[in-house]
């Protein structure tokens, strides 16, 4: 303190003494500062601010928006795809019942058939047969006669007689067998 | 120190720095008010103008770098003053608390650009100024929001406090309202640029003093320049900080004036 009042009194001027000149320039240069940023750097860095921020929060509403999307998408997919499986192995299980079906058919057709060549088969040899045993008949018939009328000497020109021997003839033959 | 500076006076006369330091001539001997730090706190406010309205021009969403440097000051102010210490309200404040740190930062900075080598601030009218217009501006905000009844009220008579604190209170908040807040921004800043660019010039002027001695001198004279470029650095920083600390301060202070209760 001492010191101080020394240098004080020794012309050294009190440095908490405002002057006047600098309080005024003080004033205006911080003033014209402030106006400046008032009006131009504060606003538009501001705006830089709520323009970034409008930017990143509508970013990530449309990331939302396509996550959704997505979601709803992936969720019809599956669904899609669960009716396809479904519906395929309903598919296969119809076709596997059809085709059973087929086969079974078939197999019935196929039995039918066999069947019926079967029986045409019978009834042809059976007719067959039975031609044959008339055909023969009347040839035995035929030659019985000539053979009997040749050695009788008689003539059988009567039909009737001729049949009542031939049958007579036959009985014969089936007795003697 | 004592004895260095003895040591020096042997020689020719050493001069110790003082407040005489500080006061300046005018640049030229016709305009006797442009004095340095007149002219310089119009260059800082200039230059500071200039370079973040070039910054701000575009307000594009994706910054360039120019633009990024502006940003990170601006963001800087934005958050630890503005967004945390007034809330929702900060935007109207912007611009001053804006306007109050790069102007300060700006003005201490001066005090080690070489050539110019001083700061603003270290004439208190400059301080003065800041802090009459703090006191201003968070007077005003508190009237505006409170209303004048109920702001002076609150100063007055503290809300929740026993009757007979009041006998104390009283008078010290009155003070801390009239007096100590506004005194105490300018003082802080005054001071600390004042004491250290008093610093500076002893090392400096000490160093280039005992260089013009004897052998042994000019090595104390080396250490000098040393302790004066560490206290270079050392400067730097408090000029960052009393930019910082006076803003935060005139934050807290409108932040006090807008809260209902303080």
């Amino acid at each position: 303190m001492r010191t101080y009042i020394e240098l004080a009194a020794a012309g050294a001027p009190n440095p908490l003494m405002p002057a006047t000149a600098e309080i005024i320039a003080g004033s205006i240069a911080f003033l014209l500062l402030f106006l400046v940023m008032r009006s131009k750097v504060v606003p538009m860095f501001e705006k830089a601010y709520a323009e970034r921020t409008a930017a990143i929060e509508g970013g990530i509403a449309k990331a939302e928006v396509a996550q959704a999307e997505a979601k709803v998408a992936l969720e019809e997919y599956t669904k899609q795809l669960a009716t396809a499986q479904d519906q395929a192995s309903t598919l296969r299980e119809e076709a596997r019942a059809a085709g059973a079906a087929i086969i079974e058919e078939m197999r019935a057709k196929a039995q039918e058939d066999a069947a019926r060549i079967t029986a045409a088969a019978h009834a042809s040899i059976e007719a067959e047969r039975a031609q044959a045993v008339i055909s023969l008949r009347n040839e035995v018939g035929a030659l019985a006669v000539e053979l009997a009328s040749k050695i009788v000497g008689e003539a059988l020109d009567d039909q009737a007689r001729q049949s009542r021997v031939v049958d007579r003839f036959l009985d014969d033959l089936e007795k003697s067998k | 120190m004592r004895a260095l500076l003895n040591l020096s006076a042997k020689g020719d006369e050493f001069v110790p720095p003082s407040s005489r330091d500080f006061v300046l001539p005018p640049i030229f001997e016709d305009i006797a008010f442009l004095t340095k730090p007149i002219l310089f706190s119009f260059v800082a406010a200039i230059l500071v103008g200039l370079f973040f309205s070039a910054s701000a021009r575009k307000a594009a969403v994706v910054p360039s770098k120019f633009q990024f440097a502006g940003e990170l000051v601006y963001g800087f102010v934005r958050k630890d003053l503005g967004t945390e210490i007034l809330g929702h309200e900060f935007r109207r404040f912007m611009p001053y608390l804006f306007t109050l740190f790069t102007f300060i930062l700006t003005n201490n900075i001066f005090g080690i650009v070489p050539f110019i080598q001083f700061p603003t601030f270290s004439r208190i009218s400059f301080a003065y100024v800041l802090g009459i217009i703090a006191f201003g501006v968070f007077h005003y905000v508190g009237l505006r929001k409170q209303g004048v009844k109920k702001y002076i009220k609150d100063i007055m008579f503290m809300p929740g406090v026993p009757k007979p604190v009041y006998i104390l209170l009283t008078p010290i908040e009155i003070a801390t309202y009239l007096v100590v807040r506004p005194l105490t921004l300018s003082l802080r800043l005054f001071a600390n640029m004042f004491a250290g660019h008093l610093l500076l010039m002893i090392f400096f002027l000490g160093g280039e003093h005992l260089l013009q001695g004897a052998v042994a001198m000019k090595f104390v004279g080396v250490l000098s320049f040393g302790m004066g470029i560490a206290l270079t650095f050392f400067e730097f920083l408090v000029q960052c900080l009393q930019a910082y600390i006076f803003t935060l301060l005139t934050a807290l202070y409108i932040a006090g004036g807008l809260a209902d209760e303080h």
